[in-house]
């Protein structure tokens, strides 16, 4: 096999897209978004709780997809739980640029979502990565602006 | 050549003429089973292109030079061998369009602005491809018409205990795919058109996925209109065919406006040529259409029941022994079907399989497969599928099935 896709399908993406965690929805107030990959059917729905100053309070997932996107989700949610809105921006943008650009090596802050930096080796694979990310930037946004019509946000990216 | 096991024709020798196959993928021998979205090409018609643009290059219909008349005849040539290939009766029934998709869209505005009107019923099945549902949906914009949909049955055939009740003579026209490209499913084409003759509709077939696999009969079918394309049977992207029967072409009015569709330009209004032409606006595809008719050849020498024989053997095999394999669940019919089958994992996402398999060479398709709302209504938000041409082998077969099972283990 190929040690490139073992390296990025090794035990620790499987098990989080096998038994994803922090996966259903909050109670209570939140932001929600729905995103969705219309050329392969992945769709996630992501709730964040956002405290006054903007930290990540609480956030879970709900959605369908392949391993990638579920994993990327899961490891999401661990990473940013808890993190201050600027963390939560930095870590954001780490991210992106790990599996959107890979020029560099993955930061250190990226923990175990270090891990996905392979996908940029299966290009069309990268908005599967990305999926999550881009729902939570969303959710960001309308933390700070006030809900935008998903009709034209949701972050599509076939 | 015969397979000893079936005493089937063996077409494997034809294989070596397909220049793109014999290379490594991954490091793995390529198999290459996405031919429902594009087949690969023979070195004929690779050929066939080359001499084109080598020696006869030149605008069709136009220059009163050698060139011109060498391209225009090798041009109207192509489409005296499509109107042969269909069993057309007349070379002025073939339009060239880009492919199935605009040869669709040319008839849902052409004709269907001319045609459709508000009450009227266009008539679809649940198994469209996007490509004859969509033009619809627009058609039904901008005339006023409804759409309505034959269902299917559980086992993914076309429920024709509903026809009674849908074609009503409300259903001007009826348009449905000949083999679905997900299901694999062969549809009843002469019934379905005979059915629409009898309530005065107009038919139209999608043979997207049948012209290059079996025999496609224009006037055995009796359709009014049908279209393909001809990179899924060997020819190159770029150019496809709108058959229309002459009764009806004569009276539908021209869809794009341009050069060479027209008789005579005055700055205030035109008139415009017999079909085809009136239906051929700007320079054509003259080598798309050229490497069509080589094309047509090659699959003519192999014989179009052999071919359909091989498919199907192939897709009924992967049928049987994929549904087989632990973990694995197949889609569509059993018993007679197209080259193709669609199937799904339990708990492997068809994109991470597609990534696999793709890793040890083999190219199969993996998604929505442009049957977005039946795998919504079926529960399927994508699946995986392999489809089969003339150069594939028993021996791919085998080795999708290794591949399939490892692949369950990885994931496990
Ligand atoms: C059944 C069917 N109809 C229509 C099409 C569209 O063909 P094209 O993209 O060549 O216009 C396809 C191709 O995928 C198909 O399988």
């Amino acid at each position: 096999m190929n040690a490139d896709f073992e390296e990025l399908y090794q035990q620790v993406i499987l098990d989080h897209s096998k038994r994803p965690r922090n996966f259903g929805t909050l109670e209570g107030p939140a932001v929600h978004v729905d995103g969705d990959n219309p050329s392969c059917g992945d769709e996630i729905h992501l709730h964040v709780r956002f405290g006054t100053e903007g930290q990540v309070e609480d956030l879970r997932f709900t959605g369908v997809g392949c391993a990638i996107s579920q994993a990327s989700a899961s490891l999401m949610t661990l990473k940013l739980k808890g993190k201050s809105k600027q963390e939560a921006r930095e870590l954001l943008e780490a991210f992106t640029d790990v599996v959107t650009l890979g020029e560099h090596e993955a930061p250190k802050m990226l923990g175990d979502l270090r891990l996905l930096s392979g996908v940029r080796k299966f290009p069309q694979r990268v908005k599967c990565a990305m999926l999550a990310w881009r729902a939570f930037e969303q959710a960001m946004q309308e933390a700070s602006t006030g809900p935008v019509s998903t009709e034209k946000s949701a972050p599509h990216c076939s | 050549m015969s397979d000893p096991k079936s005493h089937r024709p063996s077409l494997e020798s034809y294989r070596s003429e397909f220049p793109i196959l014999h290379q490594t993928v991954n490091g793995a021998p390529l198999v290459y089973f996405d031919n429902a979205a594009t087949t690969q090409k023979p070195r004929a018609v690779i050929d066939a292109l080359v001499h084109y643009y080598e020696h006869d290059n030149a605008n069709v219909h136009r220059g009163i030079h050698l060139l011109s008349n060498r391209a225009t005849d090798a041009f109207e040539a192509a489409r005296a061998k499509v109107a042969g290939y269909l069993n057309a009766a007349a070379p002025s029934e073939i339009v060239f369009t880009r492919g199935t998709t605009e040869a669709i869209n040319l008839v849902a505005n052409a004709w269907g602005n001319a045609n459709l009107k508000p009450g009227d019923v266009i008539l679809l099945t649940e198994m469209e491809h996007h490509s004859n549902l969509v033009p619809w949906q627009q058609a039904a914009q901008r005339t006023g018409a409804q759409l309505r949909f034959i269902p299917l049955t559980d086992s993914g055939t076309l429920d024709l205990s509903q026809l009674d009740r849908l074609l009503t003579p409300e259903v001007k026209l009826l348009s449905f795919t000949h083999i679905s490209n997900f299901l694999g499913t062969i549809n009843p084409a002469s019934l379905l058109c005979a059915r629409a003759r009898a309530v005065g509709a107009t038919s139209v077939v999608d043979a997207a996925q049948s012209a290059g696999h079996m025999q496609v009969d224009v006037q055995a079918i009796g359709c009014d209109f049908l279209a393909f394309s001809g990179h899924k049977m060997c020819a190159p992207t770029g150019i496809g065919v709108l058959y229309g029967r002459a009764s009806i072409l004569e009276q539908t009015p021209p869809w794009q406006g341009g050069g060479e569709m027209i008789l005579s330009v005055r700055y205030e209004s035109s008139t415009y040529k017999q079909a085809p032409s009136r239906f051929e606006a700007g320079t054509p595809n003259i080598a798309g259409a050229i490497g069509l008719g080589a094309a047509i050849d090659y699959i003519e020498a192999i014989g179009r029941d052999a071919l359909q024989e091989h498919d199907q053997a192939l897709a009924l095999d992967a049928y049987a022994r994929i549904g087989a394999l632990p973990g694995y669940r197949v889609v569509g019919p059993t018993g007679d079907r197209g080259g193709l089958v669609s199937f799904v994992h339990e708990s492997v996402h068809p994109h991470d399989l597609t990534s696999y398999c793709d890793q040890k060479g083999l190219a199969l398709r993996g998604g929505h497969h442009c049957n977005q709302p039946l795998m919504r209504k079926l529960g399927f938000p994508s699946t995986s599928r392999a489809s089969f041409y003339l150069y594939n082998t028993t021996a791919e077969v085998d080795r999708m099935i290794e591949i399939l099972a490892e692949a369950h283990r990885f994931f496990s």
